[in-house]
Order: C-alpha cells, then structure tokens, then sequence
C-alpha cells in the first residue's frame, strides 16, 4: 500500500516535471536575455568590436587618398573588409566564459537541446556585434563620401551579411574552444568560409552605392544567411561536445 | 560475413600491413603512366596553335587541380567515416591526407601562376579557379593548423573531422560564389582549358596523367597512413614486432 502510494506520487512528480518542462524556445529566450543581460554589464566589451571597426575605416583614408571619389570606389570593400575583421575580433568573447566557469558544460548536460542553445547564443551574439556593426556601417560609408541614397542598401547588406558571419564564426569559435590564444587559428578558420559573405556583401553595397539595384546579390547574402542557420548551429553543438570530452 | 572487410579495416595490425601491400602495385603503376603520360604530353602530342609548347604545362597542372579537390573530398569523407563510426583507422586516413593536398593546391597554384606568365602575361590573375583554389589552400592549412593545436589525438581527430565537413559543404558555395564575382566583374576573361574540341593526342595523354597522379595519391597516401598508424599505435606490441623485424 505505502508501495503503490509512493510509486503514485513518485509519477506524478515525474510527469509535473515533464508538463514543467518549458519548450526549446522558451529555453532559448531565456538564455538569450541572459547573454544579453551579461553583455550590457561589461559595456567594453560592445564598444571595442566597434571601435575597431571605425578605426579601420579610419586607416584607408589615410593610407590611399582622402579624395571622396576615389574613396566612394573603394568603400563597398573598406565596409566589408573592416566589418569582417571587427566581427572576428568578437569572436573570441562567445563562448569563452562559459567554457572556462562550467556554464557550458551544465548546457551540454542539461538535457535541452544543445543545438537550440547555441543557436540563441549566436543570436545573442549578432545582436551585440552584428547588429551594431550594420547600423555603424552606414555612417562609415557617409564618411567614405557615399550618397544618402546608397544607406539603406548599405544597412540592409551589412545587417543580413553579419547573421551569417556570427554564425560561421560561431562554428569556428565552438572548433577552438579547447585551443589557448586561438587568435590566429581562429582567423584561418573563418576567414576563408567567409569569402561568399564577402563577395555577395561588397557586390550589394557597390551596386547601392552607384544607384543600382542590389535585389539579386542581397538575395543571395539572404539565401547563405539561412543556410548558416540550419547548418551552423548544427555543427557549433558537435564541435562544443567533442572539446568537453 | 559480408561485412567482414569493414570490421577488418579497424584494426590497425591489418590496416598496416595491407597498405604495405598495396603500396608497391600503386606506387609502380602510378609510375609507369606518369611517364608514359609525361611522354605522350611532352614529345608525341602536337603544340598548340595558340599556345605553342606553353599549353604542355597542363599535364601537370590540371590533375594536380583534379587531386586538389579530391584529396579533400577524400578526407572529408575519412573524417565524418570517424566522426560517425568511431573508426581510428578512418581518422588516420584524414590525418594522411591533409599534407597531400595541400602540396597538390600549392603544385597547382604554382604551375597555374607559371602558365600564366606566358599566356596572360602575368604569374598571378584574379581569376576564379585560380583564386578559388587559393581559399582552398587555406582551408588546408587552417584544418592543419586545428589538427595541430590539440595534444589529445583523440580530440584533435574529430574536432578536425567537423572542420572538414563543414569546409566540404563551403567548397562548392565558395568555387561558384568566386566565378560569379568574377563574372561580375567583367575581368578579363581567358579561355582555360578549351572547350572539349582537344584532339586525342592531346586528350589522351592528359587522362593518362589523371589516372597516374590519382594512382600517385594512393600510393603516398598508404605510406603516410603506415607512418601514421605506427605512430598512433607506438603502445602497442604488434608495433614493436614490426618495427624489430
């Protein structure tokens, strides 16, 4: 009797548990407010991505000519070439801590979908870097002498061209984790993945900036876009559990 | 029963000594058409009406490229064969390949560059198989640089596994991203190989160079593979047995 009475409560409590448990996207909110909650509180952390990325913009002026139209022609590649650079230099904050006080480690055995974890911490990171980035590109672009009418374009290419930047570099981050001062290694990693976002990317922003439509190269940094979303998260989650071994 | 050569291909006692089997039959074969190619290519096949002899660096060039890809294609393969199945032997495999390829890419970057010279007057030309496979040499050397950055075999094997199925996914949206930019870019374009009009003695000889360098990887590749498996195998007694006989 006391037997059965347990076993009673013993599954009840189990299937409370189950009817508790909340769904992968009420998972993956929650651990997006927590990065982005974290991310606020150490403010450095957001400004330098962006920092760089002016400074970058900075150096061509300086280093070609600081004659607008010679600097309109080149600004389609000094956006995208800084914007790549800035968004691997964040790279190395995505999941360093987590790894190093053991918060990852509880996500990989947690028994949530680890997939789905890391997929809203990728989004979290485009949201403090990526997004970011793409609202500072056009004010990079107005100082390289670029038209008013070109920033929308620039704004839109930049925006959907970094969703899949944090995406490879989340896959490269999560390969490097076990790796110390992976810099470099991480740069070699990513770098050449990123060569289509490139391409599409600064093809988009050309063709804004001489008033022509960019419907088809936007399109296609779209198309890359959601392709990274299904795949990256994917092999992000393999790469994290093989270097928690 | 039908299963019994796969399961024989983990151990690596049996995985040894096969390939120290195969090795001589590739090797000399692979030598016997490379000459025979190189004589075909070099002396019997006519000089091309617009090339002249320069075209006659396509013999080593082009199956070169050809083992580029398919040295990738191979340890992509090898590694998610490991990923999957857990096989060493497989990871092996993957670890011998990496070097290979890279010296193929670089062979053809260099004769490609060589080739150029004469026909475009210039060793280097943004052109899109010649940039593409470029990326693709840096994709060898960041799995290389992966490879080397674990001390754990174990760990260094399937975390690079994971690289080179990520990076065989990107292969192709790379290639065509970079010849759609070229075409964009209105660059000026050169024919590469011809169209399929090539006259047999041209023809032949070149398919005879395709199969002796792809004959010539085998070969490389098992001698690399018995290194690779002696030394991941060093505990083992089989080892001491071969290494003192």
């Amino acid at each position: 009797m006391n037997n059965l009475m347990a076993g009673e409560a013993e599954r009840s409590f189990v299937s409370a548990r189950i009817s508790d448990t909340p769904s992968v996207f009420a998972v993956a909110s929650l651990m997006l407010a927590r990065d982005l909650r974290l991310a606020f509180r150490k403010a450095s952390q957001l400004v330098q991505p962006l920092a760089f990325f002016a400074l970058v913009t900075t150096l061509f002026p300086l280093a070609v000519t600081p004659e607008l139209t010679q600097l309109r022609r080149i600004a389609p590649g000094v956006v995208w070439a800084a914007a790549l650079l800035s968004s691997l230099l964040a790279l190395e904050f995505l999941f360093r801590d987590d790894a190093q006080d053991g918060t990852l480690e509880q996500y990989a055995l947690s028994g949530r979908s680890l997939t789905g974890l890391l997929a809203a911490k990728t989004a979290a990171h485009w949201l403090l870097t990526g997004l970011p980035l793409a609202l500072m590109a056009p004010l990079a672009g107005v100082a390289l002498g670029v038209q008013g009418a070109a920033l929308p374009g620039i704004l839109a290419s930049v925006t959907v061209g970094t969703v899949t930047l944090s995406l490879i570099g989340a896959v490269g981050a999560a390969l490097t984790l076990g790796v110390r001062r992976s810099g470099a290694l991480l740069s070699l990693l990513t770098l050449p993945l990123s060569i289509p976002v490139l391409i599409f990317g600064a093809r988009a922003t050309q063709l804004a900036i001489r008033g022509q439509p960019y419907g088809a190269p936007l399109t296609l940094l779209a198309a890359l876009a959601v392709f990274g979303i299904t795949v990256s998260p994917l092999a992000a989650a393999a790469a994290v559990r093989i270097n928690l071994e | 029963m039908a299963w019994t050569w796969f399961h024989r291909l983990a151990s690596p006692p049996h995985v040894y000594r096969t390939a120290e089997r195969l090795t001589p039959w590739f090797a000399w074969s692979a030598a016997i058409l490379i000459v025979a190619g190189l004589i075909g290519g070099l002396y019997l096949s006519p000089p091309d009406y617009q090339q002249g002899d320069g075209y006659r660096i396509l013999y080593v060039h082009a199956p070169s490229a050809w083992l580029s890809l398919l040295v990738y294609t191979t340890m992509a393969v090898a590694g998610g064969i490991g990923l999957i199945w857990r096989m060493k032997v497989a990871h092996a495999v993957a670890a011998s390949c990496a070097p290979i390829g890279a010296s193929f890419t670089l062979a053809a970057l260099v004769t490609g560059s060589l080739w150029g010279k004469p026909m475009w007057g210039t060793y280097w030309q943004w052109d899109p198989r010649l940039t593409s496979e470029l990326i693709l040499f840096f994709l060898y050397l960041g799995y290389m640089g992966l490879r080397a950055a674990f001390d754990d075999v174990q760990r260094s094997d399937r975390i690079s596994a994971v690289l080179a199925v990520v990076g065989v996914i990107n292969v192709p949206i790379i290639h065509y991203s970079v010849v759609w930019w070229n075409s964009l870019h209105q660059g000026p374009s050169v024919m590469y190989l011809g169209k399929p009009t090539m006259p047999p003695s041209m023809l032949v000889p070149l398919l005879i160079m395709f199969v002796g360098f792809t004959l010539f990887f085998a070969a490389v590749l098992l001698m690399r593979l018995r290194g690779e498996v002696l030394i991941r195998e060093r505990a083992a007694s089989w080892v001491r047995e071969v290494v003192h006989s």
